[in-house]
């Protein structure tokens, strides 16, 4: 199976996209590359508290990373961090096989 | 296990079991045989009713999966919604009369374009994203 790391890192990338904001926001980033939190305020039409609160619980889940420029400071998609996320349907498949062989003793003590 | 075509990723595990169909939609129905081989729970086989399965909580994640039933097709066909710590997806059962039993596939996937409408909405998004993360990740990501 997965390790504790793996499922934890795997658990803050699902906490972050689950929320459409925070979604739109990585989203736009990928496909714009390097985004200010001004500009990314503006996309996102809320708040620049707001946005930066989102950024703060993307960067957790390592989604993004950010460098500061002067005043700006600038943040980047790291898709790397979705690979946890990728697999994680294949973790499922361990769970179901587990799941089937239960099923199978319980259908064998029903008769 | 995933159509290119397709943005959403399926898991399919596919087994024959040497019970007659009827046995098998009672273990996949019944609230406290569900509870003997896949988790706590207050399901009832009713199109439209949400309902909470409670596997064993671990350090990350609650155990608590949320549910609505899709469709319920009594020996052949049951289907759920099935949403747990962020990961929105679809399972459903297909039994088949076998030889000597109950040929039973299981699909787990992300939410499709041909799902319920009232579906659609809410879940575009998370659909349009695994779209998203398809693209992203046809690299070296992984």
């Amino acid at each position: 199976m997965v390790s504790i790391v793996k499922q934890a890192n795997t658990h803050h990338v699902f906490r972050a996209l689950a929320d459409p904001t925070r979604r739109a926001i990585f989203e736009e980033l990928t496909r714009q590359g390097e985004q200010t939190v001004h500009a990314l305020t503006e996309y996102a039409g809320v708040s620049q508290p707001a946005v930066s609160k989102h950024l703060t619980v993307l960067k957790r889940a390592k989604l993004v990373e950010h460098r500061r420029e002067g005043r700006e400071t600038h943040y980047r998609a790291q898709p790397e961090a979705l690979a946890p996320m990728v697999d994680w349907l294949n973790h499922y498949g361990a769970f179901w096989r587990d799941r089937f062989d239960r099923l199978e003793a319980l259908l064998e003590r029903m008769d | 296990m995933s159509n290119p075509a397709e943005s959403t990723r399926t898991l399919v595990i596919e087994r024959v079991f040497p019970h007659p169909p009827e046995k098998l939609w009672r273990a996949f129905t019944e609230s406290p045989l569900i509870a003997q081989w896949l988790v706590k729970n207050d399901f009832e086989p009713m199109v439209g009713r949400k309902f909470q399965f409670r596997a064993d909580p671990m350090p990350s994640w609650d155990g608590i999966i949320d549910g609505e039933v899709l469709i319920v097709e009594p020996l052949k066909q049951l289907s759920y919604s099935w949403s747990s710590a962020g990961l929105n997806s679809v399972v459903l059962w297909i039994l088949t009369p076998a030889e000597r039993g109950t040929h039973v596939r299981m699909e787990q996937s992300g939410f499709r374009p041909d799902q319920d409408a009232a579906y659609k909405g809410a879940t575009y998004g998370w659909q349009r994203f695994l779209g998203t993360l398809e693209r992203v990740l046809d690299g070296d990501a992984l």
